[in-house]
């Protein structure tokens, strides 16, 4: 029972990771009709990037800082204006192709300017466990649940409390209304491109402990992403953290008690029977289809 | 596609056959390989570029194709002709399959649909140990005969693979010819008013992924007996990913798409890697990088890849 | 009303609260003409889409040629010889116009398997080649339809709804976005092919002159019910229907 219970709440501190990544997919998907294919990579390079900041001396909280505004100007704003304004008039389909093109870009980049290696990476949590009403926990599980399901809420209340966060949902909702009852649509944007760069810089900070900073370690967290996104609910918030989270903990149940070489395969075949039956998402809103 | 149009690209697929006389060995591989990956791009062409349907999943049926020709010229003995059309009908049978989350969802969840398949079948690959040897992989995988006549050497499989690669283009080129090419071209440009116009598009939509999986698994069994080994890892999502680039760099739903594609994917950076100059070996290095960036270049610019330049040219003309 | 063969008997959609068609009966007899008219969110296209399985509508029913086709998808409808044209321009982009024209048919001809090796232009090649002569469109018949004006991809949606000789084809407001000049071009074509493909129509239409030229029967919807039906001179000098265009 306690194995169990440890499962469940490592499963929820790994899909909280997860579920931040898949936040910063739906958000820029509701707000700017975005795709991101190299949201994975949207990981990896910060990673990278804390990593050498480390390097050359600095402690993790300043590089985390420092890389979370490199972030913000280079996957944030840089992204916005050098890929996605001049493509999104072209439709989805183009954008996506061109986030394809972006992951291999910063991919083979890190491959062929930094190393083809795997190299370990510092937790921000102490190590080592502890035992509360007989389950075993440990601090890196704990740490990462509470700074990750923190954010989230964080998040959640910073749009649905202030002003600046309804704005924001009143532009995903409606972009022209929003511009018609007078809010800077541009900005809203811009703001939703900078959040999401600042989230995939925390997803960094807690899944590459684990994951440890690698050229390819995108593949995995930007898939994981995904899947979370659509099994929640793609036009949906909260939406992203269940599927995030369900993830997390079936991965490790499964991994646990069916087979450690499927635990990979869980997100897929959630994502399929979901696709299959109810292709808006668990919490998902369907949009109908326009003539 | 006019005949002027298109003989220049048949002189020019002849004439690389042709150098085959005169290249060394390893060369004459490469060539086989392009032409073994043409069959799955120009397959994957008729999905994505000429059906308007979404997939990263092409790598997974090249695989399901290149393992049933492993485990059945090996393990069961059967020759080269028999497997053939059963890679192909299974292919086709799993890419009908897979057409179905396309009349549920499209463009970027049918593509992590897809990809979510090819996921699993990578997966399947490497687990499953009893059957495909998992991360060992099945190895001695014969060459074909003909008529009793070995086409075991480089130069003679060579010559197979781009001829049989010749038959599939044709029959595409029938297919897409035909009118079941202009349902297709209806699907992907309005799948709501060809309904309405009675084009039943559930069964172009299946059939769109079946045909194009079918050509994938006929090219995997060619691959099996090219490579005469196979294992997981070539027929992982990145490689559906790197056709579909191939598809879309060239021109999607262009005939003669892929083949420029599959150049600017496969050939070049192996031709790059190849070279012993020191220059061109550096080029090898960075060739990903600048590719990725090549394509988010072209996603601006070129939006119908590199064969549209050609009509954006000739439209140019015809505007002043 | 005997020889009616489209009856529309008491459709309904509602969504939710809003009633967006509630309760609107009429009958269209063979190679009839019917104007449907009325202002800007009275129901028209949203009873198009009941009639065409476009949409499910919540109650009444659609009868063709006898037979109930109440919520049948427009894939069978099509097959039973109901064509349509959409508000907005539907044609098919990098097609041709005359491959758009073809695909227009080609579908009704044999079976799926028997076309993969049919001739490529389906044996359509004459008639495509005759409907682009009707709509003056020989000059650009080998270009691809998306790089036509609005005005002639308007024809090319049009000329594609009859490319099957339809039995019944609802339009849905033919003439919006085309210049006054082609408005009159359009109507003759209209009653051109009435006459000789025999087809009967339901053209929703804001463009009065056209319609009170075109149908002899016109009905006017008004916030989803039929305020006044008959022939266009009575619509047209109705009270009521003066006074839901133009406002109380």
């Amino acid at each position: 029972m306690s194995e169990f219970v440890q499962l469940i709440v490592s499963g929820i501190a790994t899909g909280s990771i997860y579920a931040l990544a898949a936040l910063g997919f739906t958000l820029l998907w509701q707000a700017a009709g975005v795709i991101n294919f190299a949201q994975g990579e949207f990981v990896m390079l910060p990673a990278f990037g804390m990593l050498i900041c480390v390097s050359f001396g600095m402690p993790l909280w300043l590089a985390f800082l420092v890389t979370c505004a490199v972030a913000m100007l280079v996957l944030g704003w840089g992204f916005k204006v050098a890929i996605v304004d001049p493509l999104i008039r072209h439709g989805v389909i183009p954008l996506v192709i061109a986030t394809l093109g972006l992951s291999i870009a910063a991919k083979s980049t890190v491959r062929a300017g930094y190393s083809a290696l795997a190299f370990p990476f510092a937790s921000p949590f102490p190590e080592g466990q502890f035992a509360l009403a007989g389950v075993t926990l440990s601090y890196a599980d704990v740490g990462t649940l509470v700074l990750a399901g923190g954010i989230v809420v964080a998040l959640q209340a910073f749009l649905n409390r202030t002003v600046t966060g309804r704005a924001m949902q009143a532009v995903a909702q409606n972009a022209d209304a929003a511009r018609v009852l007078g809010i800077d649509v541009k900005r809203m944007v811009l703001y939703v491109f900078l959040i999401n760069a600042v989230l995939a810089v925390v997803t960094a900070l807690l899944v590459t402990p684990t994951y440890l900073a690698k050229f390819d370690m995108g593949d995995a967290i930007g898939q994981k992403a995904f899947f979370a996104a659509i099994i929640g609910g793609f036009n949906q918030t909260r939406g992203a953290l269940l599927g995030g989270v369900l993830i997390g903990v079936l991965e490790n149940l499964v991994g646990f008690y069916v087979s450690p070489e499927y635990k990979e395969g869980v997100a897929l075949v959630l994502f399929l029977f979901v696709i299959l039956f109810k292709p808006e998402g668990l919490l998902g809103r369907s949009e109908e289809r326009k003539v | 596609m006019t005949v002027r149009s298109t003989w220049p690209w048949l002189v020019g697929m002849l004439v690389v056959a042709c150098t085959s006389f005169f290249l060394k060995r390893s060369d004459i591989y490469l060539l086989s390989l392009c032409s073994v990956y043409l069959m799955a791009t120009y397959g994957l062409n008729l999905t994505v570029g000429y059906a308007g349907q979404m997939s990263l999943g092409q790598a997974a049926f090249l695989g399901i194709g290149a393992y049933i020709g492993a485990i059945l010229m090996t393990k069961a003995g059967w020759p080269f002709w028999c497997v053939l059309p059963v890679a192909a009908i299974v292919c086709f049978v799993v890419g009908l399959v897979i057409g179905f989350p396309a009349l549920r969802v499209q463009h970027h969840y049918l593509a992590f649909a897809t990809l979510g398949f090819n996921v699993l079948v990578f997966l399947a690959l490497r687990n499953e140990e009893w059957l495909t040897g998992g991360t060992f992989g099945i190895a001695n995988i014969p060459r074909p005969t003909l008529f009793g006549y070995p086409l075991d050497t480089e130069f003679r499989f060579f010559w197979l693979t781009f001829a049989s690669l010749g038959v599939l283009m044709t029959l595409l080129w029938l297919l897409l010819r035909s009118p079941w090419g202009r349902a297709f071209a209806a699907l992907r440009d309005n799948p709501i008013r060809a309904e309405s116009l009675g084009v039943n598009i559930t069964a172009y939509t299946l059939f769109a992924f079946a045909i194009g999986a079918a050509a994938a698994g006929i090219g995997g069994v060619y691959y099996a007996s090219l490579v005469q080994f196979v294992e997981p890892g070539p027929f992982h999502f990145s490689t559906s990913l790197m056709m579909l680039l191939a598809v879309i760099v060239g021109g999607a739903g262009r005939f003669f798409g892929p083949l420029l594609g599959t150049v600017v994917i496969i050939l070049l950076p192996e031709l790059l890697r190849a070279s012993t100059v020191p220059a061109l070996q550096f080029m090898q290095k960075w060739y990903l990088v600048a590719f990725g960036v090549a394509v988010v270049l072209l996603m601006v610019w070129l939006p119908g890849g590199l064969l549209s330049l050609g009509d954006r040219w000739r439209r140019g003309r015809v505007g002043q | 009303m005997s020889a009616s063969f489209l009856e529309v008997n008491d459709v309904r959609k509602a969504y939710g609260a809003i009633r967006a068609v509630d309760g609107v009966s009429f009958a269209v007899g063979p190679g009839d003409i019917v104007g449907v008219i009325g202002p800007n969110g009275s129901g028209k296209t949203t009873l198009f889409n009941s009639i065409l399985g476009q949409i499910e509508p919540t109650s009444g029913h659609v009868a063709f040629c006898g037979e109930d086709v109440t919520g049948m998808s427009p894939l069978e409808l099509s097959r039973r010889g109901v064509g349509r044209t959409f508000q907005t321009l539907q044609v098919f982009g990098q097609l041709s116009v005359r491959d758009n024209l073809i695909v227009a048919a080609q579908e009704f001809q044999g079976s799926l398997g028997a076309r993969l090796f049919a001739r490529p232009d389906a044996g359509l090649g004459q008639a495509a080649d005759q409907m682009i002569e009707l709509f003056r469109l020989q000059h650009v018949a080998g270009l691809p339809a998306g790089r036509l004006s609005y005005g002639q991809q308007k024809l090319i949606d049009i000329a594609m709804a009859f490319m099957p000789r339809p039995r019944l084809v609802l339009l849905d407001e033919p003439c919006a976005g085309v210049n006054p000049s082609l408005v009159d071009q359009l109507r003759e074509l209209l009653v051109t092919l009435n006459r000789e493909q025999g087809g009967s129509f339901v053209v929703i239409e804001h463009n009065m002159d056209f319609i009170m030229r075109l149908c002899p029967h016109v009905i006017c919807m008004v916030e989803g019910k039929v305020l006044a039906r008959g022939a266009p001179a009575d619509v047209q000098s109705n009270r009521q229907v003066l006074a839901a265009y133009l406002g109380n």
